[in-house]
C-alpha cells in the first residue's frame, strides 16, 4: 500500500548520501550530537553510552535479586520444616518484605527498564544514543545509591522492615513490627531515591523514542519491544509519583509523629512511646499505593509482553499477528491500569460500592490481555517454529501467564475474592503473573541479545537444561499453591502450627525441595553468562536472522554510536518468510529495489 | 526420538498435568458451614471457564509446536492481520468477561446488604487477639469511642449510653454462635490492621482502626472453626488465633447466660478497687 512512500523515502536517502559531499554533517537534519568518552573511567564505570548502562543496570539489579533468591529459599525452609528454625518470625517478616519489595521494583522494573529499556531502545530506534546520556549516567549511580541505602537496613539497630511489601500502616510504624523505625525509615528514602533515579531515565526512555528515532521508523514500525518498554515508562512516570507522595507522607507519620496515615489508636510506636496520633486514614495509604501498586505490574508485563511477541516472531520466523491490535492492547492495557487499583482492597474495609466499579474496570482488563494471547499463539500457527532457547523460555512464559492471567478472573472479581483474598491463591497468582513470567522473558532476552552486550553467543545446551528445570520447576512450586489457598491457608503466616490447615504439610515440603533445586539451578546460568562472555563461540552480526536494527550494526557488538551512517528504515520489523523474497527475513534497513520480487503487505 | 518431540511432549506434560492435579488435588475447600454457597458456585463457575480457555489456548499451542516444528522447506505462513478473526475474538472475549461477572457482582451485592433483623456481634482485634461485644436484652450495642479505653472499660464504651450498660462483654479468643441465625460481625482495631476471617464461613474483612468496617452471614453447620487474622499485623500475626463455635439453641443459651454485662463488670471493679483501696489505707 505505501511502497510507493517508500521509494520516495529510498530516493531521498540516496540523495542525501550522493550529496553528501556537498552538505555538511552538521547539516544533516537526524545526525545526533555525541559524547564521547576520554579515559577508561568514563567509557566504563561512568558511562554515558546507552549501552554500557544498560549492562550496568542488568548486572545491579540482578545482584540483588540474588539476595531475594536466597531470602525466598529460606522463608520455604522454614514453612516446610519449622524444627529447624532457620529463620525467627521477626527475621521471616522483614525476608517477606525484602524479598517482595526486591523482586518487584529494584530488580523487575530496574531491568526490564534501565536494563533493556537502555539496551534496545537507541539500538532499535536507530539512534546513536539516549538523548539525554548524562542524565542517563545520573539514572543508573542513583539507582546503585538506592540497592545500597536498601541494603543498609540490615546493618542498622532493628533491622529492616517487616512490614510486607505494602508497608501499610498503623502497622509498619509501630512497634509490633520489626525494623519499624531505622529499617522503616531507610525503605522508604531508598523508594524515594529510585523514583529520583528511575524519573531520569524514564524520561531519556520516552523522549528518546519520541523524538531519536531515524529517518522512516515510524511508531507503526517500531518493534512491539519499543512500545512495551515505551509505554510502561509512561505509566511508570505517572504512577511512581503516587509512590513518592505516599512513601513520604510516611515518612513523616514514622519520623515526626504527623497523622496522615494514623488514627487514635492504642499501641506503642516508636521510641516505645504511646501513639497519640489521632484522624489519620490507614485506607488512604492504600488507595496511594495501589494507585501505584497496579500500574506497576503493568510496568513489569508490558516490557515481557513486547520482548515475548519480538522473540517468538523471530524464532517462528513468522510476522506477528495482528501488530496494530498488540500496540492498541499495550495502550488499552496501560490506560485501564489506572483504574482497578482498589482491586487489591476489596476486602480491606472501603467503601463497598467501590467493589462493583472496580471488579468490572479490571475483568475488562481481560480482552486486550485475551487479544496479546491469541495472537501470541496465532503467531506460532503456521510458523516455522525454531525451538532455540529464547524460543523456549517464550512458551515457557505463555504457560505461565495463561495460567497466571486466568487466576486473576478469580482476584479480580470481587464475589470470587472475598473466599480467596489474603491466602495462598493470591501469592500462586501473583508469583505466575509478575513472578515467574517476566523472568522467563527476562531469561530468554538474555539468551536471544547476549551476542549484543558480549559479541559472543550463550551456550545451548546449558540454556536449555537451565529453561527445563527452571520453567517445570517454577511451575510446580507455584501451581500447587493454588490449592493450598483454596483449602484457606493464609499467606504471611510463619508457621501454621497444628492448625487443620497445615493438612498441606507433606505438600509444603515438596514445594520447598523444588525451591531448593530451583535455587541452585541458577548456578547454571551466571556459569553460562560468565563462560561464555569469556570464551563463548563468536556471534555472527545477525545470529537469529532478526530484521529489528539492533542486528543491523555494522560491527558486533555495536560500538559506541551504533552505526557509522545511520540507517534508513523502510518496514516494519516483522517482514519474515515474505512471498518471493529470496530469504525468510527482510531487515528494515533494506530497501524495496533490493527485494522487487517480495510481495510484502505491511509496512 | 528427536529434540522437536520431546519439546512437544514436555508442553504437552504441563498442560495434561495441569488439567491432572486439578481433577485429583486432595486439597480443596474446606466443608462450608455458612450461608455462602454462593461464593463457592462463583467460583466453580469461574474454574469451569478459565478451565476451558488453559485447555484450549494451552492445548492449541502444544498442537502448533509440534505440527509447525521447524523441518527442512518449511516456510512460514505471511499474513500480518486477519481483523475478522480478531473481531471474532475479541467479542468472544467480552462475552466471556460479563458471564463471569454476573455471579461475581451479584455475591458481592448479597454480601454487602446485611439481611434485617441479623444480630450484631462486635468483634475487637487487638495484637494479638481477639475479643467480642454482643447487644444484651435490648438488642442495641452501646456506642463505643477508642478514647474512653481503659483497664475498666476494655471496649471504650460511652458511659453516658444506657444502651451499653446490658452489653455482654466476651473478653476470650472464644465465639459462640447459634445455627441458622444470621450474624452480623461488626469489626473493629484498637491498634493496626486485622481481618476476621474464617475459612468454612468463606467470609473475611479487614479491620481498621478508626472505622467500623462489617459483614453477615448464617452459621449452618454446628461445630468448632479456627479463625485466622488474614492481614499482616506484626510479629504475631500468624499467632492470632480464636475459634467460633457455632451449637445449637440450647447450647448457645447456656454460653450466653455465663457471660457478663458491663455494667456489672464495672461494679465488680468498683468493689475490687474499693478493696485495694481498703487494704492499702490499713497498711
Amino acid at each position: 500500500m505505501s511502497d510507493e512512500h517508500d521509494y520516495k523515502i529510498e530516493a531521498k536517502a540516496y540523495t542525501t548520501s550522493s550529496s553528501g559531499a556537498a552538505a555538511s554533517s552538521d547539516e544533516r537534519p537526524d545526525e545526533q550530537e555525541l559524547y564521547h568518552s576520554k579515559s577508561w573511567w568514563t567509557t566504563y564505570v561512568f558511562s554515558q553510552d546507552a549501552k554500557y548502562i544498560g549492562v550496568q543496570y542488568l548486572c545491579a539489579s540482578t545482584a540483588i535479586a540474588v539476595l531475594a533468591l536466597v531470602l525466598s529459599v529460606l522463608m520455604r525452609v522454614q514453612l516446610a520444616y519449622p524444627d529447624l528454625n532457620v529463620l525467627s518470625p521477626s527475621a521471616y517478616y522483614q525476608a517477606i518484605t525484602m524479598h517482595g519489595m526486591i523482586m518487584v521494583i529494584f530488580f523487575l522494573t530496574a531491568l526490564f527498564l534501565g536494563g533493556f529499556g537502555n539496551l534496545l531502545i537507541p539500538l532499535m530506534c536507530g539512534a546513536r544514543d539516549m538523548v539525554f546520556p548524562f542524565v542517563n549516567m545520573l539514572s543508573f549511580w542513583i539507582f546503585l545509591l538506592s540497592l545500597l541505602v536498601l541494603v543498609a537496613s540490615y546493618f542498622v539497630p532493628g533491622g529492616p522492615t517487616g512490614a510486607g511489601w505494602t508497608l501499610y500502616p498503623p502497622q509498619s510504624i509501630t512497634a509490633g513490627t520489626p525494623g519499624n523505625l531505622w529499617g522503616l525509615v531507610l525503605m522508604l528514602v531508598s523508594i524515594v531515591l529510585f523514583v529520583v533515579g528511575f524519573t531520569m531515565g524514564g524520561l531519556n526512555y520516552v523522549i528518546t523514542v519520541l523524538q531519536a528515532r531515524t529517518r522512516g521508523m515510524t511508531l507503526m514500525r517500531l518493534p512491539l519491544s519499543v512500545w512495551g518498554i515505551f509505554v510502561a515508562t509512561i505509566i511508570a512516570l505517572l504512577a511512581f509519583p503516587a509512590l513518592l507522595v505516599a512513601g513520604l507522607m510516611l515518612l513523616l507519620d514514622t519520623v515526626l509523629g504527623t497523622s496522615f496515615y494514623m488514627p487514635a489508636i492504642i499501641a506503642v510506636s516508636n521510641f516505645g512511646k504511646e501513639v497519640t496520633t489521632d484522624g489519620g486514614s490507614p485506607i488512604l495509604f492504600q488507595h496511594l499505593f495501589w494507585f501505584f501498586g497496579h500500574p506497576e505490574v503493568y510496568i513489569v508485563a508490558l516490557p515481557a509482553f513486547g520482548i515475548v511477541s519480538d522473540l517468538i516472531s523471530v524464532h517462528a520466523r513468522k510476522n506477528i499477528f495482528g501488530y496494530r491490535m498488540m500496540v492498541w492492547a499495550i495502550v488499552a492495557i496501560a490506560a485501564l491500569s489506572f483504574i482497578v487499583w482498589a482491586h487489591h482492597m476489596f476486602v480491606a474495609g472501603m467503601n463497598p460500592w467501590f467493589g462493583f466499579f472496580f471488579a468490572i474496570t479490571t475483568l475488562l482488563i481481560a480482552i486486550p490481555t485475551g487479544i496479546k494471547m491469541y495472537n501470541w499463539v496465532l503467531t506460532l500457527w503456521r510458523g516455522d517454529i525454531h525451538f532455540t532457547v529464547p524460543m523456549l523460555f517464550t512458551l515457557g512464559f505463555f504457560i505461565t501467564f495463561l495460567n497466571g492471567g486466568l487466576t486473576g478472573m478469580f482476584m479480580g472479581n470481587v464475589g470470587t475474592d472475598i473466599a480467596l483474598s489474603d491466602t495462598y491463591f493470591v501469592v500462586a497468582h501473583f508469583h505466575f503473573t509478575i513472578g515467574i513470567a517476566p523472568v522467563l522473558v527476562v531469561f530468554g532476552a538474555l539468551y536471544h541479545w547476549f551476542p549484543l552486550m558480549t559479541g559472543r553467543m550463550l551456550n545451548e545446551g546449558l540454556g536449555k537444561l537451565h529453561f527445563w528445570i527452571t520453567f517445570i520447576g517454577a511451575y510446580a512450586i507455584y501451581f500447587p499453591m493454588h490449592y493450598q489457598g483454596l483449602q484457606g491457608v493464609p499467606r504471611r503466616y510463619y508457621e501454621m502450627y497444628d492448625s487443620i490447615y497445615a493438612s498441606s504439610t507433606g505438600l509444603n515440603e515438596f514445594i520447598t525441595i523444588v525451591t531448593i533445586v530451583v535455587a541452585v539451578s541458577q548456578l547454571i546460568f551466571f556459569y553460562n553468562v560468565i563462560n561464555s562472555a569469556i570464551r563463548g563461540e563468536k556471534s555472527k552480526r545477525n545470529p537469529w536472522k532478526a530484521n529489528s536494527l539492533e542486528w543491523q550494526t555494522p560491527t558486533m557488538p555495536p560500538k559506541h554510536g551504533n552505526w557509522n551512517k545511520l540507517p534508513v528504515v523502510y518496514r516494519w520489523p516483522y517482514d519474515f518468510s515474505v512471498p518471493g523474497a529470496d530469504k525468510d527475513y527482510i531487515p528494515q534497513n533494506v530497501p524495496p529495489s533490493q527485494v522487487r520480487r517480495a510481495k510484502v503487505e505491511k509496512t | 526420538m528427536n529434540a522437536a518431540f520431546v519439546v512437544f511432549l514436555l508442553f504437552l506434560l504441563v498442560v495434561v498435568g495441569t488439567l491432572l492435579f486439578h481433577i485429583l488435588s486432595p486439597w480443596w475447600f474446606t466443608p462450608l458451614a455458612s450461608n455462602w454457597s454462593s461464593i463457592d458456585n462463583a467460583i466453580l463457575i469461574t474454574f469451569w471457564v478459565v478451565g476451558f480457555v488453559f485447555l484450549a489456548l494451552g492445548g492449541f499451542m502444544v498442537y502448533c509446536l509440534w505440527k509447525y516444528r521447524h523441518q527442512r522447506n518449511r516456510k512460514a505462513e505471511y499474513k500480518p492481520e486477519d481483523k475478522k478473526l480478531e473481531l471474532i475474538l475479541t467479542v468472544v472475549s467480552a462475552i466471556a468477561v460479563v458471564g463471569l461477572l454476573a455471579p461475581g457482582l451479584s455475591v458481592w451485592g448479597d454480601y454487602i446488604k446485611v439481611p434485617k433483623g441479623a444480630v450484631k456481634v462486635e468483634v475487637l482485634g487487638y495484637q494479638w487477639g481477639w475479643n467480642y461485644r454482643l447487644a444484651g436484652e435490648d438488642g442495641v450495642l452501646g456506642t463505643t469511642s477508642i478514647h474512653n479505653i481503659s483497664d475498666e472499660n476494655p471496649y471504650g464504651l460511652d458511659l453516658n449510653d444506657p444502651n451499653g450498660k446490658d452489653d455482654l462483654m466476651v473478653q476470650d479468643a472464644d465465639l459462640h454462635l447459634q445455627i441458622d441465625i444470621p450474624v452480623e460481625f461488626l469489626l473493629r482495631a484498637i491498634d493496626v490492621l486485622h481481618n476476621f476471617y474464617v475459612p468454612e464461613f468463606r467470609a473475611k474483612m479487614d479491620m481498621v482502626p478508626g472505622l467500623v468496617t462489617y459483614y453477615w452471614i448464617i452459621p449452618t453447620k454446628t461445630g468448632e472453626y479456627e479463625i485466622l487474622c488474614a492481614e499482616l499485623c506484626g510479629t504475631g500475626h500468624y499467632a492470632m488465633f480464636g475459634t467460633v463455635i457455632v451449637e445449637e439453641e440450647s447450647d448457645y443459651t447456656n454460653w450466653l447466660a455465663q457471660q457478663i454485662t458491663f455494667e456489672s463488670a464495672l461494679a465488680q471493679n468498683k468493689i475490687k478497687n474499693k478493696t485495694i483501696q481498703l487494704a492499702e489505707n490499713t497498711k
